[in-house]
Order: C-alpha cells, then sequence, then structure tokens
C-alpha cells in the first residue's frame, strides 16, 4: 500500500522534471504562464538580450491588465509609460507569437479572471505568472503562485522552475456559513488568525465543509487571498463543482479528453489519511462580516466591533504597527466600525470582480441609491464578466444606484492606472491589499466582501449587512 | 549576476515589520520597462512628502547612511506583490545584503535571482544590530562562505539553502544551469498528457 498524499504533493511529483535529490531545488515543468505588462518587458528584453527564445507560446497567455484605464479607451492611453508597456508587451508578444487579449478584445481582462473564464485554468496544473495572486488559480485544484520576473524569463525560456519543496498546510473550515457572511470573510478571517506571515513557506489547501459549499467564484476569492497570509499558493480539490464550472469552456478538453481528464482531476484529491505539516481548524459558524481597520489584511475586526487599541497586542512589534496603522489610517481605538465614514467605494478586482461578485452585490443594491457625496465604481475583472453582466441588466441596477460603470482591468485594486484615491479619501474595497499608498498616496482604504461594500456605498458608512435592508 | 563573497559595508536600519512591496517601491514607479534606475524611488512615500519634498528624517535620507550597503529591517520584509522591482530598487541604491528575522517568499526568492544577499537573524540579533546601527560608524561583515554576521561586539551565524549559496558566490546564471538539464525537459514533455490545454 502506498503512503497517502497530500493533493500538493501529488501535482508537484506528477511535474518533477528533475529531482534535485535534497541538495538541489526540484526542476518543475510549468503547464501555464500567463503574462501581463507590468513583470514581463524586463524579462523579454534579457531573453532576446541572450539569444533565447520563448520555449512553448503554445502554453503561455498574456492580457493587458495593471494599467490599462477602465473609462475612455477610445482615446488610447494617455500616460506616456504606461502606453509603452502595454506597447512593449503587444511588441514581445508578437515577435514570439504569443496569444494576447489586446485591449479592444473582448477576453481581455486580468489575468486572475482570465484564465479560468477560458477554461484553461484546470485541476492538476502548474501555472505561474509574475503576480502575487497567481495564488487564485488553486481555486480549481492547480499548484499556483507568483514569481518575479528573473523566473518569468526562466520559464519563457525553460517551460520549468527550480523550485524548493514548501510545506502543506490544512486549513479545515467546517459548518454552515451563516446568511451575509461570505467567501471573502472566510478568507479575512482566516487570516486575522494565521496573520500575515503564518502561511510563509506553506502551500495552503483549504478544505471542509464550508470549502465544498462554496461556488467557484467563492473558492477563487479564498485562494486568491492566501497570499496575504504569506502562502504563495493556496488550493481547493476539485470536485463536481470545479467540473462543471469547466466543462464546456474554450480550453477545457473536448469528447474523450474530457471523462480521461475529470478522472486524472479526481485522482489528484488528497488521500484519506494523508498528513499536513499544520493543520488550522476554522468553526464557520464563528465567522461574520469583516473590516480591515489598519493596512495589513490581518487588521480586521468583525463589522460589529471597534477599532481596536493598540496596547491590547502583546507583540511590541504588532503594537507599533498597530500605532502606526491608525494614524496612517486617522481611527482612534475604540471607534465603532459601523461609525466609519467613506468617501470612495472600489467593487471589482481579482478577488471579486467575477460575475458572482457582480450578481450579489446587484441583488442588494437594487432600488437604492449611493449615499450623496459617496464616489461608487464598479470595475468587471473581465470584458466577458462586463458583457455577461449587461445582459443580465445588472450594470442598469448598478448605474441607476449611481455608481460608475466602467471596464476590465485591476484599476483601484493597485492604482497603476488613473483609478487612484485622493490623499486622505476613505475607500469600502473589495480588494485585497490595505497597504499604505496602495490606493493612491495617503488613501486609506477597507477590505470588505462585495455586499459589505454595496451596503457601505447606499449608507456612507459600514453597516452590518446581516441586518441590512 | 555579480559573485558575492565579503560584504563589509554600513548598515541602515529600518525597524518595521510587514515592510511591503508597495512601500519598497510604489506602484507608479513600476511602469518603466527598463531593469536599471529604479533607485531613486525606493521607499519614496517614506522618504519624499506629497509635494516630492525630501523628508530628512528619513534614515536613508540623513547624509550620514549615504553609504549603507546593508539594510536591517523588521519581520514579514518584502511582503505582498510579486514585483522583482522591490529589490531591484533596494540593489540599485547601492544595498548588497537586507538582514531581517523573516522574509516574504517570493521577496526572498527574487533576492536570490538577483544576487542581493537575504539574511535571516532572530529577533533578538536583528534588534542588537538594529542598535548597533544607530552608529553609522558601525561597519558590519557579511562572509557568505562562513555564513557569518560579524559587526562590533556581534558576530552570528546564518543558514541559506547550499544550492542559493553556490549561485550566489558563483554568480551563476539560473536559466544556463537548467538548460543543462535540456534533455530532461525534452524527455518530460514526450510524456505529457494530451489532455492538458494548449493555447493558440
Amino acid at each position: 500500500m502506498t503512503t497517502p498524499r497530500t493533493m500538493y504533493e501529488k501535482i508537484w511529483n506528477d511535474h518533477v522534471v528533475r529531482d534535485g535529490g535534497g541538495s538541489e531545488p526540484d526542476l518543475l515543468y510549468i503547464d501555464l504562464h500567463l503574462v501581463h505588462e507590468v513583470t514581463s518587458p524586463q524579462a523579454f528584453e534579457s531573453l532576446d538580450l541572450s539569444g533565447r527564445t520563448v520555449r512553448r507560446p503554445d502554453l503561455t497567455l498574456a492580457t493587458i491588465d495593471h494599467g490599462v484605464p477602465t473609462e475612455g479607451r477610445e482615446l488610447g492611453i494617455k500616460d506616456p509609460l504606461s502606453k509603452k508597456q502595454i506597447d512593449t508587451l503587444i511588441a514581445n508578444c508578437r515577435k514570439h507569437n504569443i496569444e494576447l487579449y489586446d485591449i479592444s478584445d473582448i477576453r481581455q481582462g486580468i489575468v486572475h479572471v482570465i484564465g479560468p473564464e477560458q477554461g484553461v485554468t484546470q485541476p492538476g496544473m502548474t501555472i505561474v505568472c509574475g503576480d502575487s495572486h497567481t495564488s487564485t488559480h488553486g481555486a480549481f485544484g492547480a499548484l499556483a503562485f507568483g514569481i518575479g520576473t528573473s523566473e518569468v524569463e526562466h520559464v519563457l525560456a525553460t517551460q520549468t522552475l527550480p523550485q524548493t519543496r514548501p510545506k502543506s498546510m490544512a486549513v479545515n473550515v467546517n459548518g454552515t456559513l451563516p446568511t451575509g457572511v461570505t467567501a471573502k470573510d472566510i478568507i479575512l478571517g482566516i487570516i486575522n488568525r494565521i496573520g500575515v506571515a503564518g502561511g510563509t513557506g506553506y502551500v495552503i489547501e483549504y478544505r471542509g465543509s464550508t470549502i465544498e459549499a462554496l461556488s467557484m467564484a467563492g473558492r477563487m476569492t479564498i485562494c486568491n487571498m492566501s497570499i496575504e497570509g504569506g502562502a504563495r499558493a493556496g488550493m481547493i480539490a476539485p470536485d463536481e463543482t470545479t467540473f462543471e464550472y469547466l466543462k464546456d469552456r474554450n480550453y477545457a478538453p473536448k469528447g474523450d479528453h474530457w471523462n480521461a481528464a475529470v478522472n486524472y482531476w479526481k485522482s489528484i484529491r488528497t488521500d484519506e489519511g494523508a498528513e499536513f505539516d499544520v493543520e488550522v481548524n476554522i468553526d464557520a459558524t464563528d465567522l461574520t462580516p469583516y473590516v480591515s481597520w489598519g493596512t495589513n489584511p490581518a487588521q480586521t475586526v468583525s463589522v460589529t466591533d471597534v477599532v481596536p487599541d493598540p496596547n491590547e497586542f502583546d507583540d511590541p512589534l504588532e503594537r507599533d504597527a498597530a500605532v502606526r496603522s491608525l494614524a496612517y489610517m486617522d481611527l482612534e481605538a475604540g471607534t465603532a466600525i459601523t461609525e466609519i465614514p467613506i468617501d470612495r467605494v472600489f467593487f471589482g478586482s481579482c478577488t471579486n470582480g467575477r460575475i458572482e461578485d457582480l450578481r450579489a452585490g446587484a441583488a442588494l443594491l437594487e432600488g437604492k441609491k449611493v449615499k450623496e457625496g459617496v464616489h461608487a465604481m464598479v470595475v468587471p475583472g473581465s470584458g466577458l464578466v462586463k458583457l455577461q453582466a449587461e445582459e443580465e441588466g445588472l450594470d442598469i441596477i448598478f448605474k441607476n444606484a449611481g455608481f460608475e460603470w466602467r471596464d476590465a482591468g485591476c484599476s483601484m485594486c493597485l492604482g497603476m492606472n488613473p483609478d487612484i484615491l485622493m490623499p486622505g479619501e476613505r475607500c469600502a474595497s473589495t480588494s485585497n491589499r490595505n497597504f499604505e499608498g496602495r490606493q493612491g498616496r495617503n488613501g486609506r482604504t477597507h477590505l470588505v466582501s462585495p455586499e459589505m461594500a454595496v451596503a457601505a456605498a447606499v449608507e456612507g458608512h459600514f453597516v452590518d449587512v446581516r441586518e441590512w435592508k | 549576476m555579480e559573485p558575492i563573497s565579503v560584504i563589509t559595508g554600513q548598515m541602515a536600519p529600518l525597524p518595521r515589520a510587514n515592510v511591503d512591496t508597495d512601500a519598497i517601491i510604489p506602484k507608479q514607479y513600476l511602469k518603466r520597462v527598463e531593469r536599471s534606475g529604479f533607485g531613486p524611488f525606493l521607499f519614496y512615500e517614506w522618504a519624499y512628502d506629497e509635494e516630492g519634498e525630501m523628508i530628512p528624517d528619513f534614515i536613508l535620507n540623513q547624509p550620514d547612511y549615504g553609504a549603507a550597503e546593508v539594510l536591517v529591517s523588521g519581520p514579514n520584509f518584502g511582503s505582498g506583490s510579486s514585483r522583482e522591482h522591490a529589490p531591484w530598487s533596494i540593489e540599485d541604491r547601492g544595498f548588497k545584503a537586507i538582514i531581517a528575522p523573516s522574509f516574504a517568499d517570493i521577496f526572498y526568492n527574487n533576492c536570490i535571482n538577483i544576487g542581493l544577499l537575504p539574511i535571516v537573524l532572530g529577533d533578538e540579533d536583528v534588534a542588537t544590530l538594529t542598535q548597533i546601527a544607530d552608529d553609522p560608524d558601525n561597519l558590519v561583515t557579511i562572509d557568505l562562505e562562513d555564513q557569518t554576521v560579524a559587526t562590533i561586539g556581534f558576530e552570528a551565524h546564518f543558514q541559506i539553502d547550499p544550492f542559493a549559496k553556490h549561485r550566489l558566490r558563483n554568480g551563476l546564471d539560473n536559466i544556463a544551469l537548467t538548460l543543462e538539464h535540456g534533455e530532461a525537459i525534452n524527455d518530460y514533455e514526450q510524456a505529457r498528457p494530451a489532455i492538458k490545454p494548449t493555447l493558440g
């Protein structure tokens, strides 16, 4: 009888091109390399300078997402640096015969939205991208992680990466999720418990009945933010929900290949009795809607709570960090979260920019208006998400309520395009990072679920969405 | 990538936890397509105010620390995005090593890949070094072969993956190393299942 193995071990072993034998890293084959304009130009340049070529353009997919404007695209890209960066990607893709979803392509969108949408993200694969939120693709039972530009070049040249084997962590979430508590709240709750570096050196597998009950969109939200807990990769076992999502998508296996693929995908699930290096158990019934109060994604509290007092933290570095965070966020300890007024709402990103997120937001928003003085925007995760939403009339609901309805991209999640917070502005954001300056210099980000963002837009301050009508 | 053997230089103390990549190099400076020239934007929003005026108190703006080559900071250094622009900007500013109690995974790998030496020391050792670095005249010596960090009244040993050390000491191009295994890659591709997706 063979030793029971985790899903991560199985996928890893299936991709070892050369075993490093412990003294060197294993050389892993990469099934899919996603490329965008910000982390690739130096990689292509160096590749060209060393006279190397792209080994597998057919396993490489590019899109434009970080720097692209989300309005007035027909007027072109005004920022000359962004334009040059985007033009460079277009030229590199043309030169190396890489498929690119250009700005005018309906399939253009955030790199972590388009992979699953096209069905090119599949269970059992290794997937990399020069972006830390590549962990998103782990929702399909893939080993997916972010890489730097040197590694982008390495994958372009060799379709492999030398990797040292991380440890494994199981995060078991069991129980029925309370109404009004979402996948976003699950992951915020997990990060609050393990800390921003709790997952460093680990691959996380999210398991348990709560996770199994989630849609693919919810699973992607959770895996997306693995990196905010320090884990390069997070994954969820593929099941009927996964297969149902993938069937008939553009790049999904067809005909006989479909059955063969499903059999393989089922075989990669963690074996009964397999051991993880660490296990964390979470009771879903304890979870509530969370709001971040500080400048890292572990600095969150329940919406019913108050801004914490830095003196409550035992660890001196955490205490100092809390003092700094409160100063940056212009918040006072003891303030009720529901009394914090907001200026902006950002609805979108690779965390919460999918059609399911937009549906959930629109369902709550129907017939309501954004509070006067609040500037709210929806940025769909891809052109196809936008189109689908428009076919369902969701755009009308958002627009009637006073939200701006934008084109697809990363937008204000990181503010590399013109969508940024002004100094001092406070934003309810469905994105993943609340770092200082992330959404704009001296902008203040509060991470929340799509439902919480919509309710805050209407009321002008945070409200407990579980009781909100 | 330049080989590393012994680094002797000034330390710059930055005693903060979770220094993230957005702080190291804010996003507005990620639009360049060049590999060099990111140094002036290092910690930009801590180093310059909203009007673009230099904040004189910030450690790297203090003339006494103008020659710093070793950054000493808090745990979970380099958390956040995968942007290699972060270590590029630190390297471009003249730093050769970073000492911290822990690093974020992607950032750590990026450092190794560009030849910027990331050194993990215990909390107390880092706290001691931070104090020693308060006097800018106290230089530190890092010996990669011996895996030691030494300065006035202080010596510590650090761990590093032997293969990463080998690469750093010899300034080896990772891609060239991998291409030595070209046959293994060919063999793997030959046996790769047909159910895996291809584009185009």
